[in-house]
């Protein structure tokens, strides 16, 4: 049975399909056949992130439409073997995502997966419901800003409230929090929400903070995701966040913009 | 129909509203006030269905259209399903508007438009109410629940969820902002509590709010409400509870 986890983070643009695409090669690159499937309907970028754009033949929709097998439609990574994605589809209209047809797909995909990553889409409509509805774990992408912390707060409350978990009162999904986009220097100046201040409000399991970096753009740009740039601070962010997810201690780097500091950091509120 | 399951089914059941009670027929006045009491909190009254009691104003003889508040309460957001205490007139134009007449007679919940002078009356506790408007006349009326017990939450409450406990409502963990918890009976937060705290919400005057810290959008004891706009005026360095007292909230440090 695979592990399913979802991106989410109810804000745009905050990481999530970056922090997929990572997360998921990082996870495969650590030995574990896994899958990601880009949720976003109509905006489809995951394919870009993982370099793949110009291989899809068949998406998401079509393999829920029955026009194409989840064999014709999954994509294999360029540079890991046992990455995979499923990209959305660009043309298609968002009604023909339904429940009953992604629940099939996943449990497909759970057959020959150890994990499955669902990049979700911004919002709390449809897709983004649909997205974590068969959720095990939940990676809830937040900026340190308040808009981008009520919106996550908010997709915390449908996490507990709107799953397949919580609908049949099963254990809950499993929430971490990623917090990315950090810019020390600018916390130090009291422009973006320290740590402490997010964690106040959300008081979560720390998986990582990914800092600003223009490796990101970078990455996007050459379709390589950033987890493969070992020199960069991000890159090495996100191996850190996948090491801990399967069960590796690491001491949470770049809070302060370099190391150190690490009293304050640890997990959430107590 | 032999063999179909039936197409349907009446049961007795009960359905909150809060009551609006005039004490003063001028329009302008009234449509103001109501701005205002929403303007403080655009969501608690958004779509919120409405009793309107006209009793206050009949009593001291002053007219109004009924036809007239109803339209105006309509375009600032409420759904008026009910009017209580109106006159004969006024009960024309409602039924003439499909509005039903209620004839309840207890004083329950309120939100107070045009007051101008303390009423010496009996104590009007202002809320959302209970409010029967569907009894099915050949039940028997059920006799009144005994009270129920406490509701124990110990996950946080986030943003955009709602906690409803027909007893008292006693929470372990934080109430995010934007987060809406009611009880019929005392609310306990132990822990930070930022979003919305409704206790009393069938009018019990004597439910409290206790909480751990207080940072909260709006609290209510039986429909008596401060805004995080109030509240923000005073921090509080310790917990504090909640009371209600000649209709204002009481807020005090516990130790
Ligand atoms: N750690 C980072 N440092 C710098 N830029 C970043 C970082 N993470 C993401 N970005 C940039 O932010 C933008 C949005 O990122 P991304 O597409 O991953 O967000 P998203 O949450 O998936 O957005 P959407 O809600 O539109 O799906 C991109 O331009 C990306 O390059
Ligand atoms: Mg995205």
């Amino acid at each position: 049975m695979a592990r399913i986890i979802v991106v989410t983070s109810g804000k745009g643009g905050v990481g999530k399909t970056t922090t997929s695409a990572a997360i998921a090669m990082g996870l495969a690159k650590a030995g574990h056949k896994t899958a990601v499937i880009d949720f976003d309907v109509g905006l489809r970028n995951l394919d870009l992130i993982l370099g793949c754009e110009r291989r899809v033949v068949y998406d998401f929709i079509n393999v829920i439409n029955g026009e194409a097998s989840l064999n014709q439609a999954l994509i294999r990574d360029k540079n890991c073997n046992l990455l995979y994605i499923l990209p959305a589809s660009q043309t298609r209209d968002k009604d023909a995502l339904t429940q009953e047809g992604v629940g099939k797909v996943l449990d497909e995909l759970s057959k020959e997966f150890q994990y499955i990553v669902c990049d979700s889409p911004a919002g709390i409509e449809k897709g983004a419901n649909l997205a974590l509805y068969f959720a095990d774990d939940a990676f809830v992408v937040t900026n340190p800003e308040i808009s981008s912390v009520r919106d996550s707060d908010r997709m915390l409350g449908i996490l507990s409230s709107k799953s397949r978990r919580a609908e049949r009162n099963e254990e809950p999904i499993k929430e971490y929090l990623l917090l990315t986009r950090y810019d020390a220097d600018r916390v130090k100046l009291g422009e973006m929400l320290s740590l402490e201040d997010v964690q106040e409000i959300l008081s979560l399991h720390l998986l990582g903070i990914i800092p600003e970096s223009k490796s990101v753009l970078s990455a996007s740009n050459a379709g390589i995701p950033v987890i493969l740039d070992e020199k960069s601070e991000a890159g090495q962010a996100y191996a850190d966040v996948v090491a801990r997810y399967l069960g590796e201690e690491r001491p949470h780097r770049f809070i302060d913009g370099k190391q150190g500091f690490f009293r304050r950091l640890f997990g959430g509120r107590k | 129909m032999l063999n179909t399951s039936p197409v349907l089914e009446f049961k007795s059941s009960t359905f909150f509203a809060p009551i609006l009670i005039l004490f003063n027929n001028d329009m302008a006045a009234i449509e103001e006030a109501l701005q205002d009491k929403i303007s403080l909190a655009p969501e608690f009254f958004k779509d919120s269905p409405l009793i309107v009691d006209l009793r206050e104003l009949n009593k001291q003889s002053q007219d109004l259209d009924f036809t007239q508040i109803v339209q105006i309460l309509r375009r600032v957001g409420f759904f008026p399903i009910g009017i209580r205490g109106g006159n004969e007139q006024q009960n024309k134009q409602a039924r003439a508007l499909s509005i039903p007449l209620d004839t309840v007679r207890e004083q329950n919940s309120s939100i107070n438009i045009g007051e101008t002078q303390k009423q010496e009356t009996t104590p009007q506790p202002s809320v959302q109410p209970e409010v029967p408007i569907a009894q099915e006349s050949t039940n028997p009326i059920p006799a009144p629940p005994a009270p129920a017990a406490a509701t124990l939450v110990t996950q946080p409450i986030r943003s955009g969820q709602r906690i409803y406990a027909s007893g008292d409502l006693i929470i372990l963990s934080q109430v995010s902002a934007g987060a809406e918890i009611m009880a019929e009976g005392n609310i306990h937060v132990y822990n930070t509590l930022r979003g919305r705290a409704l206790a009393g919400v069938h009018g019990n005057t004597a439910a409290r709010i206790f909480c751990f810290d207080l940072q909260a959008e709006l609290i209510s004891i039986a429909g008596d409400y401060k805004t995080s706009e109030d509240l923000n005026k005073q921090t509080y360095a310790n917990p504090v509870q909640i009371y209600l007292q000649n209709h204002a909230l009481i807020i005090k440090e516990i130790a």
